[in-house]
């Protein structure tokens, strides 16, 4: 893997990704490639990504060897890269500020975005209303439910929150719905995809804006792992959380030529993968053309496109990004279901041992590394990537838990996807 | 010659222009196909779109995807479609029709039943043509190849941003003829500028030498006679479909067939 060079030209790795777009699109699509490929090694621009991410975001993020938990689990020594420290809460800021740069490189003064938890329409309002663009947020009307604090933010940032009610009201429909005013409104507009999903250039351009997390580890891992004299250079595993894919492909991809490492994708599990409730495309799906490329996703015989379940709004996607869908087949990363009620386990179990409130999509994450670490020995190491934190998730667990809190959906009269009576938690 | 362009070269020949109505498969009644696309030809169609329909219609407005969320509650998938053209084929053997869809059904399709089996089984059904809107010329060579083969032609979209390198790239794998996409956005949106279309057409034409169908925002046989001024055929869908779409059975043929009637009135006016 030393000589891993994807995407091809036309944005294929293997036989998934590319650009199945309808023309409407095209000539939005070629402006963005053709911008993407002028800035992507220019100077000027990277400094100016590196600037902000330092400055603005507050990179680099530290990794903490989660010391307690190690030792709890008898086992491997676990460590998280604090993504959850990131200005605005989660790695979505570090793609969608590269994103923002090309925006106003293009002229392009209107931008759009999709949002499943939240967290990237949050980051996008955020830089909108730093660069001075207007913000559209199309978000499934569950997730709005689910999520309202973040909702609440994108406001305040300036944003407009439109709520999808088509389909499964969650992220794929907002992604319909954001690709749809992209057609109607192409001239002025610039969509930032959240993730490492869609047509070509942006797997490959969200890929390279999120790299900056397994760039940092492979730096700071080295000193960390001989302070607490474990072997090795660089971590034995790499564990991040796969809904559409961007934080693991972040932390992956640097680490792909150190061949020693293994990757772990972790999917969500829902109620089990054997439920059909749940979100595990990778796992569960099949090869198929959606949202802009081929790749892994959750369908019917009919090819149609299937109802997904997770506790975790962020994860809750029936596709999955194309280079997991190619790094699964070439056998360079595996990936794992974690059902509903283990995140929440490890959710809980962060909180009180490490004081930290981990998102309910890092917890999907931790919740495997703790159960891995425990087949290892102290002397190897686990590297989670701890994607998000989880104050925008406090309501729901609340409501899983029957804990009085105000902002409990069910204490506005509302019935959550996830929440307790649909789960049993 | 296919039976798309033995069509075109007929209407040509009696200085006509073609209408081209669009109708999602199975709706607003599972049973319902067969019969509507005999009631567009009675009233004067001479192409039929028939919607393959898709949980994710990106390209489509509200009206579509509302149409293909009930089709597929109907239990209506690419199988059902085929029937449906098949049925069709039993009283019609000249009317060309053409399966408009995405590209995931249709994959699934060769996945279910064996690689080839959609073209091999479409083309057996009667259909004479695909407009698959998420396969740009590039995605799509095998696809296209193996369509030549059964004397099926590829139906892409233009669009107004389209540029004349995109046009020249997509005439090389065109057949039958091309859709331009009249305005910038989803079917069924906004207001159509027939100036605007006046303009493209020439464009278009420079690099496309197969007809030219005009669509999107055709709402009546005044925008239909205007568009069949400068175009070769008239698209209309989501109109249809709005007409229809709260429609008792009895009533669903017989309103497709009055509202074709006037638009066929105007274009050949």
């Amino acid at each position: 893997m030393s000589s891993y060079q994807q995407p091809d030209a036309s944005g294929h790795f293997g036989p998934y990704g590319g650009s199945f777009v309808s023309e409407t699109l095209t000539h939005a699509i070629l402006e963005l490639r053709e911008a993407y490929a002028r800035y992507q090694h220019d100077p000027a621009f990277l400094a100016e990504f590196h600037y902000e991410l330092k400055h603005f975001v507050g990179r680099p993020s530290p990794v903490y060897h989660a010391a307690r938990t190690s030792r709890e689990m008898g086992g491997a020594q676990i460590y998280l890269k604090r993504e959850d420290l990131n200005h605005t809460g989660a790695h979505k800021i570090n793609n969608v500020i590269g994103q923002a740069m090309l925006a106003k490189r293009m002229g392009k003064p209107r931008v759009i975005a999709e949002t499943g938890a939240g967290q990237h329409g949050v980051a996008t309002a955020t830089i909108c209303a730093r660069y001075g663009l207007e913000c559209v947020v199309y978000m499934g009307s569950e997730d709005v439910k689910r999520q309202s604090p973040n909702v609440y933010r994108m406001k305040l940032l300036g944003a407009s929150v439109v709520p999808v009610e088509s389909g499964s009201k969650t992220l794929k429909d907002a992604l319909n719905e954001a690709m749809r005013d992209w057609v109607a409104n192409v001239d002025n507009t610039f969509y930032i995809i959240g993730t490492v999903a869609g047509p070509h250039p942006y797997p490959m351009m969200v890929r390279d804006f999120q790299s900056v997390i397994g760039k940092e580890c492979l730096e700071q891992m080295p000193p960390m792992l001989a302070e607490q004299k474990v072997l090795g250079q660089q971590p034995d595993v790499v564990i991040a959380c796969v809904g559409g894919g961007s934080n693991a492909m972040g932390i992956f991809h640097p680490y792909i030529p150190y061949e020693k490492t293994r990757l772990i994708g972790v999917e969500a599990a829902g109620e089990g993968l054997e439920t059909g409730k749940h979100s595990a495309s990778l796992q569960k799906g099949s090869a198929g053309v959606l949202h802009g490329n081929r790749t892994f996703i959750l369908q019917d015989d009919n090819g149609q496109i299937t109802e997904t379940h997770s506790i975790s709004a962020g994860l809750d996607y029936p596709g999955v990004g194309p280079e997991h869908a190619w790094l699964q087949e070439v056998g360079r990363a595996e990936y794992v279901g974690i059902t509903d009620k283990e995140a929440l386990e490890a959710f809980h179990y962060l909180c009180r041992t490490e004081g930290i409130i981990p998102a309910l999509e890092s917890s999907h994450a931790v919740a495997y590394a703790m159960k891995l670490a425990k087949t290892m020995h102290p002397d190897q190491s686990i590297l989670v990537n701890l994607s998000g934190r989880g104050d925008k998730d406090i309501g729901t667990v609340a409501d899983l838990s029957g804990e009085d809190f105000y902002d409990r959906p069910s204490m506005r009269g509302l019935s959550v996807k996830g929440a307790a009576g649909d789960t049993k938690p | 010659m296919s039976r798309i362009q033995t069509t075109f070269e007929q209407l040509k020949a009696q200085g006509r222009k073609a209408l081209i109505p669009y109708v999602t498969a199975g709706f607003p009644f599972a049973d319902i196909t067969p019969a509507l696309m005999h009631g567009m030809v009675e009233a004067g169609a001479d192409v039929i779109e028939l919607g393959v329909p898709f949980s994710d219609p990106m390209a489509d407005g509200p009206v579509i995807q509302k149409a293909g969320e009930k089709a597929l509650g109907l239990g209506i998938g690419m199988v059902q479609v085929l029937d449906h053209v098949r049925e069709f084929r039993k009283r019609n053997t000249t009317t060309p029709v053409v399966l408009m869809g995405y590209a995931n059904p249709v994959e699934r399709y060769d996945q279910k039943h064996g690689t080839g089996a959609f073209v091999r089984d479409a083309s057996a059904a009667g259909v004479d043509g695909v407009l698959i809107v998420d396969y740009p010329p590039e995605e799509c060579e095998a696809f296209a190849a193996s369509l030549r083969e059964h004397g099926m032609d590829l139906i892409f979209l233009l669009a107004p941003t389209s540029t004349d390198e995109r046009m020249a790239q997509v005439a090389r794998v065109a057949s039958g003829y091309v859709y331009y996409v009249s305005l910038k956005g989803v079917t069924g949106s906004g207001a159509l500028d027939t100036a605007a279309v006046e303009q493209m057409l020439p464009r278009i034409r420079k690099h496309v030498d197969i007809p030219v169908g005009v669509g999107f925002g055709i709402r009546d046989a005044a925008t239909a006679q205007a568009i069949g001024k400068v175009a070769d055929a008239v698209v209309i869908g989501s109109r249809i479909i709005q007409l229809i779409e709260d429609q008792e059975h009895a009533k669903v043929v017989p309103l497709t067939v009055d509202f074709l009637r006037g638009v066929r009135k105007a274009l050949d006016a």
